[in-house]
């Protein structure tokens, strides 16, 4: 279980960018967090990575608090996620080799991720030979390779087009029926909200502050898209962002 | 090198030895020898320009060497903010003096052998290369470098996979510069205090008015920092594939 208790984050220069943010997610969960832009959805997910200090307040984990990055939690960032000066291979296997994992067992994981999301055949490609869609499917593989059981994603998806969006949402919820990791997801959509968090934290505009825990337990079923249902979901979670 | 860029290489090589002989042709002076006058002095002179061209390049390779292994690690060192607020002041400090005007008191203390004249082109190259390497540093994103935290790494590590990979372009390019530079002060160096090296050999042909020798010394100086300016191309498309 993850529990951050009360965090605030004060920039050196003075910015408020969190104040007094708790929720929870329960251990195999799936979490989204939207807001508007600057609203310090980044900031937050990188102190529940344990790579920022809040100001005030601490995160937990499974009943630890966090201060450093920990050994099963992945983290996938926006735009930075992969290395440029790295070959789609090397970038997947990175995590496994800086936990000095076999070399046999790294060949065995990393090309079994590569076959799984389709990138067989670009092994040797450097990233910016690759469509953003398959960048961000060497991101989630090179996050998976280190197996974790929380995935933390700042905006996984928000630079793609619509199709390749919906392809790589329907992924990560297959994967997350399979693997029932706990996942926390940083949007600013609200579809992408709905469609993979089954708690969905909306905060408020910079200092970001939780308005809202919106409950949305049908989210994990591929065809929720489709169902009256969701698009309930996404004018009661676009009321909430908009009041 | 491509067919098509070969071609425009050759292009200008051809545009720019007409010049020459148009110049040439018009001045009608001793002092602007044709092109192929120069060539013949080359071929008849090998055997000295060669024997002063090598004493040259030692020079040169040991001051790059020398300035690369000092400045390379403290400008990368210069992430450690305590490292840096030591470092800096002086890098400002001392960087805007002319260090050319050092060799008196090189000479004074390394003598005029080899070692006063490496010693005053390292000098040099060191403050290029160390300055260039610590922006370069400055500039990588903390997003790759706290992705590569969250995978586990340790310092080694963000140095290893991200800070000496992302600053290396910026670092050939100091390098590349400093070729230049190093040439330049070679033959600063070399015209004062020693009877070796194409800087002695063209000061020595100008005193004596020996119009072709003089050019046939500065065209392999030119050819000189040309060919280390296509060495260290090489090394980068070797180093930095992934642009």
């Amino acid at each position: 279980m993850i529990s951050v208790n009360n965090v605030s984050k004060v920039y050196e220069d003075g910015t408020i960018a969190l104040k007094n943010v708790s929720f929870e997610v329960e251990k195999g969960e799936s979490c989204s967090i939207i807001g508007p832009s600057g609203c310090g959805k980044s900031t937050l997910l990188l102190i529940i990575a344990g790579l920022l200090k809040p100001t005030e307040g601490y995160v937990e984990v499974n009943g630890k608090v966090v201060r450093k990055p920990m050994r099963d939690v992945a983290l996938i960032l926006q735009d930075y996620g992969l290395f440029p000066w790295k070959t789609v291979y090397d970038n997947i296997a990175l995590g496994l080799r800086i936990r000095k994992v076999d070399r046999k067992v790294e060949r065995r994981i990393v090309c079994d991720l590569i076959e799984r999301l389709g990138l067989k055949g670009f092994e040797k490609h450097y990233p910016k030979q690759l469509s953003g869609g398959m960048k961000q499917k060497v991101a989630i593989a090179r996050a998976l390779a280190i197996q974790p059981r929380i995935l933390l994603m700042d905006e996984p998806f928000s630079s793609l087009d619509a199709l390749t969006r919906e392809d790589l949402q329907n992924f990560l919820l297959r994967l997350w029926n399979e693997r029932r990791m706990t996942i926390i997801l940083v949007t600013h959509s609200i579809e992408e909200a709905v469609f993979l968090g089954r708690k969905i934290i909306v905060l408020t505009p910079r200092p970001g502050t939780v308005k809202a825990v919106i409950e949305n337990p049908s989210a994990g079923d591929e065809n929720y898209r489709f169902t009256e249902e969701f698009f309930e979901k996404c004018r009661e979670v676009r009321r909430s962002v908009t009041l | 090198m491509s067919g098509s860029s070969k071609v425009c290489y050759l292009i200008s090589l051809i545009v720019l030895l007409t010049l020459w002989k148009i110049s040439s042709f018009i001045l009608s002076n001793p002092a602007l020898p044709p092109p192929e006058l120069v060539a013949v002095a080359m071929v008849e002179n090998a055997g000295i320009l060669i024997k002063h061209a090598i004493i040259s390049l030692i020079r040169v390779l040991y001051s790059i060497a020398l300035a690369f292994s000092l400045s390379f690690p403290l400008g990368i060192a210069s992430r450690e903010d305590k490292f840096d607020r030591i470092f800096s002041p002086f890098l400002y400090l001392l960087y805007p003096i002319p260090h050319i005007v050092l060799l008196p008191l090189y000479i004074l203390f390394f003598g005029i052998g080899d070692l006063s004249k490496v010693a005053l082109i390292a000098t040099i190259l060191f403050f290029q290369i160390s300055v260039t390497t610590r922006d370069a540093v400055k500039d990588v994103s903390e997003f790759y470098v706290y992705s590569i935290l969250s995978l586990g790494a340790g310092r080694f590590d963000v140095y290893r996979h991200v800070i000496i990979p992302a600053v290396m372009p910026k670092v050939l390019t100091a390098l590349r510069i400093s070729v230049g530079t190093a040439i330049a002060v070679l033959f600063f160096a070399e015209s004062f205090a020693t009877r070796m090296g194409l800087g002695y050999l063209i000061m020595d042909a100008w005193s004596r008015a020996d119009y072709e020798l003089l050019y046939a010394g500065i065209s392999a100086m030119a050819l000189l920092g040309l060919s280390l300016y296509v060495v260290i191309d090489l090394i980068e498309r070797r180093l930095c594939r992934w642009l």
